[in-house]
């Protein structure tokens, strides 16, 4: 049975469908991964998982409960990281954690034992009387994930969890997240970072426009849908040079699309492109493996969305 | 009808408890200084009001009203400041809570805070000699009933809200009205007969109808239409918090 179905997932709001039929099935123990641009849908499709919002069509399972229905027993074994933090401002780190259990009816005294693990966890050991005002970035984002485990669930949901962390804050976090997957919990992330999907997520869907463009583990997305080798050229030798070395370049490469003035070379043997640049010593190039980035613009395309 | 709303009264009266000299001298200082004020220094100037010292008379209107704003100022600004400043409405609905427990948490918190105001204010006119019967001890209920009612209907304005402009109108436009024609300063009979009937149509005149007379030292006469008019705000008002919390958050 799947921790996590969704079956033709819809919602609206007013006019605009944010969510057009959505598909999802996440395996118990997977680390599953949601990416799309911003307005994708993203934050709608976890916040329809988890039973918050009514959905406008389809049907939802999660830990063996149909949602929204029986929602709230659902959530009883599912932690939540939500985008923004909101952890208590008015109480200590420890008294954060010991009223966010209780919600889950978990008294004072059970959960004692396990506060100074969920501090270390946290990286926040010997800080629990310390005052959420006090707390950097980092350290609140862990609280929050600290805080999403108070009732040791099956299943966390983490909205975009490395969001605004310098890298430092965000290898700590990842280094967490593999952690919980090896005690075995099932974990649902939405990220707009290509780097943290490939890292942490067995599996991935892209999500665009409401919709789910592609799904499967990073490397089968890789190799589905981008040629394995680019090349990135740029110059400043002006429009007549990269005019010049572009219409070559096509000749040499599978697909070849200009943004700005870099042009990108995608193929399967990018040797003769780079024989073909020595005649244009005015233009700077960087040759790298193919990335779930290169997968992510291709199927959403270059176009910002805010 | 689970207690799951107990966690959300719990968590904001651990946060009370932390701020607690502040909150209670912010909810007690303006109302006894106006029941001092007005009472000695008006009430020197005049007659006995209703067979009450003018001072008596005034307590049990003021009792109702710093009740009412104790309520009123925690069920709309420390509530939206909760639901919407700080997402701990959001942090709550994460956990097998619903958006119901915390409206019935969020009322009944806003009325026990409110009923502390109320009981206080009682507590010193009785040490001085404002009120000593034993009928006053009945106050204590209706001071809770009248916290209800404006717990709940100031928690729809909370939900209802988009920013805190949004209480400046009911502040103005119902809350200071109704104070001055509910019979808190001057007995609400000698009111234009139309007033006198939106009055009557109010949660306050009915909360001073009870008070006043268990200030006084007896039974209040209707006692059980003025409690169930009270009543009939606290459920109403409930209901519809629920209605639009539901509408905010489940869309």
């Amino acid at each position: 049975m799947n921790a996590l179905s969704a079956r033709g997932l819809r919602k609206s709001y007013g006019e605009l469908e944010v969510v057009s039929g959505v598909d999802l099935a996440v395996a118990p123990g997977e680390c599953f991964g949601l990416l799309g641009p911003n307005g994708a849908g993203k934050t709608t499709t976890l916040k329809l998982c988890l039973g918050l919002i009514e959905p406008g069509g389809g049907e939802i399972e999660l830990l063996g409960e149909p949602v929204p229905r029986r929602a709230r027993e659902a959530r009883t074994n599912v932690g939540v990281v939500p985008q923004f933090d909101n952890l208590d401002p008015d109480f200590t780190v420890e008294e954060n954690l010991v009223v966010y259990g209780r919600y889950f009816g978990i008294s004072k005294e059970e959960l004692r034992p396990r506060i100074s693990a969920l501090l270390e966890f946290a990286g926040l050991s010997g800080r629990g009387d310390a005052k959420i005002t006090t707390l950097s970035g980092g350290m609140k984002r862990r609280l929050t994930l600290a805080r999403a485990l108070v009732n040791n669930p099956q299943l966390v949901f983490m909205d975009e969890p490395t969001t605004g962390l310098d890298p430092q804050a965000r290898h700590l976090i990842w280094e967490r997240l593999r952690r919980l997957t090896q005690e075995g919990k099932t974990l649902v992330l939405t990220t707009h970072f290509m780097e943290e999907a490939e890292r942490l997520c067995h599996r991935l869907a892209i999500m665009d426009r409401g919709r789910i463009i592609a799904q499967g583990t990073p490397r089968a997305l890789i190799a589905e849908h981008i040629e394995p080798q680019v090349l990135e050229v740029h110059g400043t030798g002006g429009e007549g040079w990269m005019q010049a070395w572009m219409e070559r370049a096509k000749t040499l490469a599978p697909r070849v699309e200009r943004v700005g003035d870099t042009v990108y070379c995608y193929g399967e043997h990018v040797e003769p492109l780079l024989r073909s640049l020595s005649s244009f010593p005015d233009l700077s190039y960087l040759h790298r493996p193919a990335s779930l980035e290169d997968v992510f613009l291709k199927l959403t395309g270059r176009d910002l969305r805010d | 009808m689970t207690l799951r709303w107990c966690h959300v009264w719990r968590r904001n009266m651990l946060v009370w408890r932390k701020l607690m000299a502040a909150a209670i001298l912010s909810n007690l200082a303006d109302p006894l200084i106006m029941l001092f004020g007005l009472g000695y220094g008006l009430g020197a100037l005049l007659p006995s009001v209703e067979g009450m010292s003018y001072i008596a008379f005034f307590a049990a209107g003021q009792l109702c009203t710093a009740t009412m704003f104790t309520a009123s100022f925690e069920s709309m600004f420390s509530g939206f400041s909760r639901m919407h400043g700080q997402k701990t409405w959001d942090a709550i609905l994460y956990a097998p809570l619903v958006i119901d427990d915390i409206v019935a948490g969020e009322i009944v918190w806003a009325a026990s805070k409110a009923w502390l105001t109320g009981s206080t204010i009682l507590g010193v006119a009785v040490v001085f000699g404002l009120a000593s019967s034993p009928w006053v001890l009945l106050a204590l209920p209706a001071a809770f009933l009248v916290g209800l009612a404006f717990s709940a209907v100031g928690l729809i304005m909370c939900v209802l809200a988009r920013g805190w402009d949004f209480f400046s109108y009911y502040m103005t436009l119902v809350m200071t009205p109704m104070m001055m024609i509910s019979g808190v300063f001057f007995p609400a009979d000698q009111l234009p007969g139309p007033l006198l009937a939106v009055a009557k149509a109010l949660p306050l005149y009915h909360g001073v109808q009870i008070v006043r007379p268990l200030v006084a030292g007896g039974p209040p006469p209707d006692l059980w239409l003025h409690a169930a008019v009270l009543l009939a705000y606290a459920a109403a008002g409930y209901a519809l918090a629920i209605y639009f919390a539901r509408r905010r958050f489940s869309s």
